[in-house]
């Protein structure tokens, strides 16, 4: 159906088939279909309650650490069943950048850019330093907090917390980067940068956003996935999507008929 | 709104934050009442040789409390060695991993355990030590002020774990890290100062308790003599000294009051201290 209409000949990084997951006895996700195309921005859209944080904490199972949470159905990431993998390697390969900006309280900059490799037992402090400078400029934040970097993580500002935490996470080097709505508590400058840093880290890595905002999901992704009540409606490339839905519930979304 | 009604309004107003502030005042005037009456009736008989010298055999004048600060400062401490480490790591059970049943029950048990009477944990602690050791020790007195500890530690810490915001926890989960470092290395340094300061007080606490004494460590006249052996505490000497028909000792009694109130007043500000944000 809906995927028939991708063209792009781009390898799929990430596949998810038949997924079903819920909380405690409450179905949250009805048989939920996806590819993730390798180096390009997807963008799940759809309005509060669809699903779309569930889907994507699926997909690193951060689902799995709420209680009662269930999840069925079949995830490849790369091949390998992501089920069955040890759910903390398969963090390090798809890492999470949360709704609210949440650095390590206890930690300056430098280490919370660090965090993922020191807790994983990296030592070598050459590396180390090289590794936070990496990442901090890949998030767009080396130049504004070099001069900073024994600062604590929680003295900079929301947008710039944010972008923190883009780094932490990219810093494990991560094959996929899922972003859960990161820019809902940021002013529209902070939300401009994060979109530019999407954009040019996208040359390196898979990038699937959850966003209720639709011009956000036209700027930044190559794909979009819309859904409605636990069911993906519609998927695509994004100029397709928002240009000639083949759905006519997504052409009442885009269109704010509803949600 | 005509204007009686208002004028009405105003002074039961009036009334009542008079009274909300004059029991604020009931409140912290007792405590200040008790250090000023303990400082004045304890101040003129506290000087060095008080604080270096053991007791004068009875009827003789003078002499010091030397045994029963270093005695306290024994007893307490092997309770706090024992007793903040099991309250810490059961607070650490409860908050990250504790659900179902056996959390709820020990949760449970913790909240009985902080009303349990102090003296009925000393008889405990006899039944437990004292009696199958057939003698009165530093080490049963510990383990009493230890029991008494652990409960109160065990549930400010997990109160203070539970302050850690779940996204915190998120934010380390997601990058790949084990869940046990998750706890050991982010949620418990991030509630630190919390977890510290909730087991300095409880320390302060007991260090005051006496009643748990009576039938432990039980008291003693000589120098400290061993973990095995009867041991003077601060509390328990101002208790025998006060109940005695000398003069002389009731001096000494105010006097170790004062500095019993002096160390545990310290610690109590040192733990508040600490828990202010740099």
């Amino acid at each position: 159906m809906a995927e028939a209409l991708v063209t792009s000949a781009a390898k799929v990084v990430m596949s998810v088939r038949g997924l079903r997951a819920g909380y405690g006895g409450a179905s949250v996700l009805k048989s939920v279909n996806l590819d993730v195309r390798e180096k390009t921005v997807t963008a799940i859209i759809g309005p509060s309650g669809c699903g779309k944080s569930t889907l994507i904490r699926c997909l690193n199972r951060m689902h799995e650490a709420v209680p009662g949470a269930t999840c069925e159905g079949e995830i490849l990431l790369g091949g390998r069943d992501a089920l069955a993998l040890d759910p903390v390697l398969l963090r390090r390969e798809v890492g999470m950048v949360f709704q609210r900006p949440n650095p390590f309280p206890t930690m300056s900059i430098a280490q919370n850019a660090a965090a993922g490799l020191v807790l994983n037992g990296a030592r070598d402090r050459a590396a180390l330093a090289e590794a936070v400078e990496k990442s901090l400029r890949r998030a767009a934040l080396w130049d504004e907090v070099k001069d900073k970097l024994d600062a604590p993580g929680a003295s900079l500002s929301g947008g710039q917390q944010q972008r923190l935490c883009i780094a932490r996470a990219l810093a494990v080097e991560p094959r996929v980067l899922l972003l859960d709505e990161p820019c809902s508590a940021l002013d529209p400058i902070a939300t401009a940068r994060i979109e530019e840093l999407l954009l040019e880290i996208k040359d390196q890595l898979t990038v699937v956003i959850v966003t209720h905002n639709m011009q956000q999901a036209a700027r930044v992704s190559e794909y979009t996935a819309f859904m409605l009540l636990g069911e993906m409606v519609e998927y695509g490339e994004t100029r397709r999507l928002f240009t000639k839905p083949a759905d006519k519930r997504t052409e009442d979304y885009i269109t704010g008929r509803f949600g | 709104m005509n204007d009686a009604v208002y004028a009405r309004r105003r002074k039961v107003n009036a009334l009542m934050f008079a009274l909300t502030a004059a029991c604020a005042a009931v409140s912290a005037g007792s405590l200040l009442m008790i250090l000023g009456y303990i400082v004045w009736k304890g101040a003129s008989s506290v000087s060095w040789a008080f604080l270096v010298n053991l007791p004068k055999p009875v009827g003789e004048q003078g002499g010091g409390i030397v045994n029963a600060i270093v005695g306290s400062a024994k007893v307490v401490g092997l309770a706090g060695l024992v007793g903040a480490p099991v309250g810490v790591l059961g607070g650490v059970y409860l908050s990250e991993y504790g659900r179902g049943k056996y959390a709820f029950a020990v949760r449970y048990a913790a909240d009985v355990m902080n009303g349990v009477p102090s003296i009925v944990v000393g008889l405990f602690a006899y039944a437990l030590i004292v009696h199958p050791m057939k003698r009165f020790s530093a080490l049963a007195g510990s383990a009493a002020l230890a029991f008494i500890m652990i409960p109160t530690v065990l549930r400010s810490t997990e109160e203070f774990l539970r302050l850690v915001p779940g996204t915190i926890r998120e934010a380390a989960l997601a990058l790949g890290v084990p869940r046990w470092k998750v706890t050991a290395f982010v949620v418990v340094p991030t509630a630190g100062r919390g977890i510290l300061t909730g087991a300095l007080l409880a320390l302060a606490r007991v260090s005051g308790e006496t009643a748990p004494l009576v039938f432990t460590a039980f008291g003693n006249r000589f120098a400290d003599n061993g973990w095995l052996n009867p041991i003077a505490t601060l509390p328990h000497t101002i208790y025998t000294y006060a109940i005695s028909p000398y003069e002389d000792w009731h001096n000494q009694a105010w006097a170790a009051a004062l500095i019993l109130m002096f160390f545990v007043l310290s610690v109590n500000l040192a733990a508040r201290l600490w828990l202010k944000p740099s």
